[in-house]
């Protein structure tokens, strides 16, 4: 809750703040604002709420909740610290896309606590406009508007398949609680069908496939800065409102679609990945393996148990790092390409030497994030029981190595001169290697974040 | 303890090494590392504490794993030989300039530090953790400072072990959710007792990972180009020391967890460990470059010690465990004779080599003595190891074709002495050609690289009491292990 309103309330400040102080006053506003967020997060995680709001039981603020909120606001802190100044090339309402970011946040912290499904639909929505706004405000740019054009036309399409389902519960149970229902003679119909669709549109919030087909698109159109807070924190909410939508409300219908997700699951890591490997830009080979980490998140999804829970927040943190790492270095590189990286560990050892550590937390390397947060979904899958899906997530992450490794061959063995548009600070340095530190810490000691779900 | 720290040490002195800034100290420090971890180990084998050869801490108990390292036999064994291998590698190749050096030789150290943790782990978590420790440097090594095709050559050897060892990463996870304790310790391993059908699953997904690292038969196109491209000195590590987790792995972590499928597909795989034989040597006698010619030979000299593994009898075990370290102390002196050749003459090509013996007699004397122990010349360490070998797999109770596999396996000392006298005909005797009029021969540090490899090689070779005695017990408990006996008994 402290949170929620926190974030709120953070969003109308930058608002106005665009009007009354300079730019580099606002990106400070905007820093202390989410610290001051993060600071009342843990301490709700500790047990002291500063609202008391009475939610009717349609959000519950358990440890689970409250654990990703933290997770999130931290990886939009490390976003902030590392991009913020990025952002200024953009357009001229800077402030604005701050106020918007917040906005994000709150619907971040309904859809991770939500308990009723027209909480969800809220949280999905507050989440999405902020997001078609972000995608095209690189107005002079043709690519950014078609970006958002397409992305708002397509979301708004899934929005009214979740719609559509959410009135089927409703109409089967006569209730949007999620869970605690019970109701005599439920329609089977009904509730298959509303299931079906928020699979649906869930599938497509999170660009699992065959409902992927905007992400590349949308990624490589919208502003590099933007692309890097949808492709990690958003998608990463996204699963978790997708994990708590299908583990509270359809948790009894696991025969109905899970052998349906089991295979979204494997065509979402196939096209992903095979898609990937033939990529020369490394923004659209993000974009794709943005699409096929969510095929490894979706596992959680499959399996639904304590591991899954552990994993996802596990895997959210990991791939949310790395990926906002990454982007911070392309936003200042001249030359998107593979070629464009050429020569780059020559120059920038230090930023070249996290790079690795990143591309090899996605790829699932051991002593990484990115290798334990897999590892968990692996674990999960395996315990319930669905040995061959394992097998090919793993041949899966294999592929993957080829196409995270050919940013580290192209910046280590080949030679050229990679220009970089913008200079980096001492700062972003700093930042990013104690990104790359956080990511090796949490490679050997993963209990760092997952004890803070029962202690 | 001691187990402990012959990890440690090269972890921390190779972390160490990238900060340096001169090459002279660099080496002198990785050097003195290596001589360290050398002592170290030399401890470790001679300690009989069962303090010091153990090692366990608690790591991520919410997964069912634990920090434990162990020494015995087996692992003693390979991590004599990593730390015998270091020093002289680097000696060998002190002359050897290297771009960048304090990155070379941390990514060198490094990679011991994941050799150690190999052959120590006893949890099938932490073993997965090391074995991709060890291959992550190698790649760099490789990649950074290897011949001109490197960057996809070592790519493709990259992604072929990496893709093994998920596979195997699968298989160890099915076997935890197999385990009563939900535990990765090697111990509730070789507890289960799995039905036939999920040991032959389990099987093959671990075969494959360590069939490529060794490499076996079908397995291995990766090797020869990767060892042409590499610099030598990671050549050296990757044929002396890393297809060891190979025969190690299968050793360790296969035959013992799933014994009743290893006896079943033991034919299988000795067939697929004799066709590498007669096909590997086959093609090394075709061979005019240098470093692919002893690379073949070692996929041959692998192959045996596939075919005498699936034997499983006590001979062949003990074979396969003095020809590991014999095999990786005398193919790293092979290397070693690569690179002098190579250094010197800029090529590796065997017909515009010659008469080498008239311009580096010490070269040659050397040479010949390591290539005599490649053909398992009776009173050099190969011909222990071999003949122990050949003689597991004729007697050997698991397999009704014994005789065959003998015979067959038999022509590898046949085609071996063929490629390699022909090697040594080749490079040291004849006229001199337009290469090799101005060679000179080999000085201080190369001298005493070769000689400390030939000292082993004869010393192994006329009192391998030693060795006999350290393999036995451990082959002892083994066999009890995977359950042959009870097997020879019926």
């Amino acid at each position: 809750m402290n949170a929620l309103i926190f974030s709120a309330v953070s969003g109308v400040i930058m608002m106005f703040s665009g009007l009354l102080m300079p730019k580099h006053a606002t990106r400070t506003l905007a820093h202390v604002l989410l610290l001051v967020i993060i600071a009342v997060n843990i301490l709700e995680l500790r047990g002291t709420t500063i609202f008391d709001v009475d939610t009717r039981g349609m959000l519950v603020f358990d440890r689970f909740a409250l654990l990703f909120t933290l997770v999130a606001s931290l990886c939009t802190l490390a976003f902030f610290v590392l991009s913020s100044r990025d952002m200024e090339r953009v357009g001229v309402n800077y402030s604005d896309y701050f106020a918007l970011i917040f906005f994000i946040m709150c619907g971040i912290v309904i859809v991770s606590s939500f308990k009723s499904l027209l909480m969800l639909f809220m949280g999905i929505e507050i989440i999405s406009i902020p997001l078609y706004i972000l995608t095209g405000s690189d107005k002079r740019n043709l690519k950014s508007n078609e970006a958002s054009l397409k992305y708002f036309l397509m979301g708004s399409f899934s929005t009214g398949l979740m719609l559509m389902g959410i009135a089927f519960i409703y109409g089967a149970r006569g209730s949007f609680a999620t869970a605690g229902v019970f109701v005599e003679n439920v329609s089977p119909v009904l509730m298959v069908s509303g299931m079906l669709l928020l699979l649906f549109s869930m599938s497509f919030k999170v660009s699992a496939a065959p409902f992927h087909f905007w992400t590349p698109d949308v990624y490589d159109g919208a502003p590099t800065v933007f692309t890097s807070f949808m492709a990690t924190i958003v998608k990463a909410a996204s699963f978790i409102a997708f994990m708590r939508l299908f583990a509270d409300t359809f948790g009894n219908l696991q025969a109905e679609w899970k052998l349906l997700v089991g295979i979204i699951v494997a065509l979402t890591l196939f096209i992903g990945n095979i898609t990937a490997v033939f990529q020369q830009s490394v923004k659209r080979m993000l974009a794709y393996s943005s699409i096929s980490q969510a095929g490894f998140m979706m596992l959680a999804v499959y399996a639904l148990n304590a591991d899954a829970w552990e994993g996802i927040i596990l895997y959210a943190a990991a791939y949310s790092l790395a990926t906002i790492g990454i982007f911070a270095v392309l936003v200042k590189m001249n030359d998107y390409t593979f070629e464009g990286f050429n020569g780059f560990a020559r120059q920038q050892p230090v930023v070249a030497g996290a790079l690795v550590i990143f591309l090899m937390s996605l790829a699932g390397i051991p002593l990484t994030a990115g290798f334990l947060s897999k590892f968990y979904m692996l674990r999960a899958a395996i315990s319930g029981g669905s040995l061959w899906l394992v097998v090919f997530a793993v041949l899966m992450a294999a592929v993957s190595v080829y196409y995270y490794f050919r940013l580290i061959q192209a910046m280590y063995f080949r030679e050229g001169k990679a220009t970089m548009a913008l200079g980096m600070t001492p700062g972003f340095r700093v930042t990013l290697v104690v990104l790359a530190a956080i990511t090796i810490l949490l490679g050997i000691f993963p209990n760092l974040v997952t004890h803070w779900l029962y202690f | 303890m001691i187990v402990l720290l012959i990890f440690l040490l090269p972890l921390i002195g190779g972390l160490a090494a990238f900060f340096l800034k001169d090459d002279r100290t660099v080496r002198t420090w990785s050097l003195l590392v290596s001589v360290a971890a050398l002592a170290l180990a030399i401890a470790g084998i001679t300690s009989a504490s069962t303090d010091q050869l153990t090692f366990s801490a608690s790591w991520m108990g919410s997964l069912g794993s634990s920090f434990s390292m162990k020494l015995d036999g087996l692992s003693g064994i390979l991590t004599l030989l990593t730390a015998v291998a270091y020093p002289i590698i680097f000696l060998a190749t002190w002359k050897s300039s290297y771009r960048r050096p304090n990155n070379f030789f941390g990514l060198m150290l490094l990679t011991q530090a994941g050799l150690m943790g190999v052959f120590t782990a006893t949890d099938a978590l932490l073993f997965y953790f090391f074995w991709e420790l060890a291959l992550i440097p190698v790649y760099f090594l490789c990649s950074g400072w290897g011949g001109e095709r490197r960057i996809q050559v070592t790519f493709k050897f990259f992604i072929y072990t990496f893709t093994a060892s998920v596979v195997m990463l699968i298989g160890l996870l099915y076997l935890y959710f197999q385990t009563p304790d939900k535990s990765f310790s090697l111990q509730s391993f070789y507890n289960l007792n799995l039905s036939n059908d999920k040991q032959t699953l389990v099987f093959w997904m671990m075969f494959v990972a360590f069939a490529v690292k060794m490499p076996v038969f079908p397995f291995h196109t990766w090797q020869p180009d990767t060892y042409e491209q590499s610099p030598t000195a990671a050549t050296m590590v990757l044929s002396g020391l890393m297809v060891k987790m190979g025969v190690f792995g299968m050793i360790r972590w296969v035959l013992p967890v799933v014994p009743m499928a290893s006896y079943a597909w033991g034919d299988v795989a000795m067939s697929l460990g004799v066709i590498g034989i007669v096909y590997a040597s086959l093609i090394a006698m075709q061979q005019d470059d240098l470093k692919r010619l002893i690379a073949y030979s070692s996929i041959a000299h692998l192959g045996l010690m596939a075919t005498a593994m699936f034997a499983e009898s006590q001979s062949g075990f003990q074979g396969i465990m003095i020809q590991m370290f014999n095999h990786g102390i005398n193919v790293i002196g092979l290397w070693i004779v690569v690179e002098l050749i190579e250094r010197q003459f800029g090529t590796r090509k065997m017909s515009q080599l010659g008469g080498l013996a008239q311009k580096a007699p010490a070269l040659a004397i050397l040479l010949v003595v390591v290539a005599l122990a490649n053909v398992a010349l009776p009173l050099t360490n190969g011909f222990v190891g071999e003949f122990l070998m050949f003689n597991g797999i004729w007697n050997s109770a698991v397999t009704k074709y014994n005789y065959v596999f003998t015979a067959v396996a038999g022509l590898s000392i046949i085609l071996a002495a063929v490629y390699t006298l022909n090697m040594l005909q080749k490079v040291l005797f004849g006229p001199t050609g337009v290469v090799t009029e101005g060679g000179r021969d080999i000085r201080g540090n190369e001298i005493a690289a070769l000689s400390l490899i030939v000292l082993m090689i004869v010393a192994i070779g006329v009192y391998p009491q030693p060795m006999l005695n350290m393999t036995d017990a451990f082959v002892t408990g083994f066999l009890k292990e995977i359950g042959v006996s009870h097997l020879i008994a019926k």
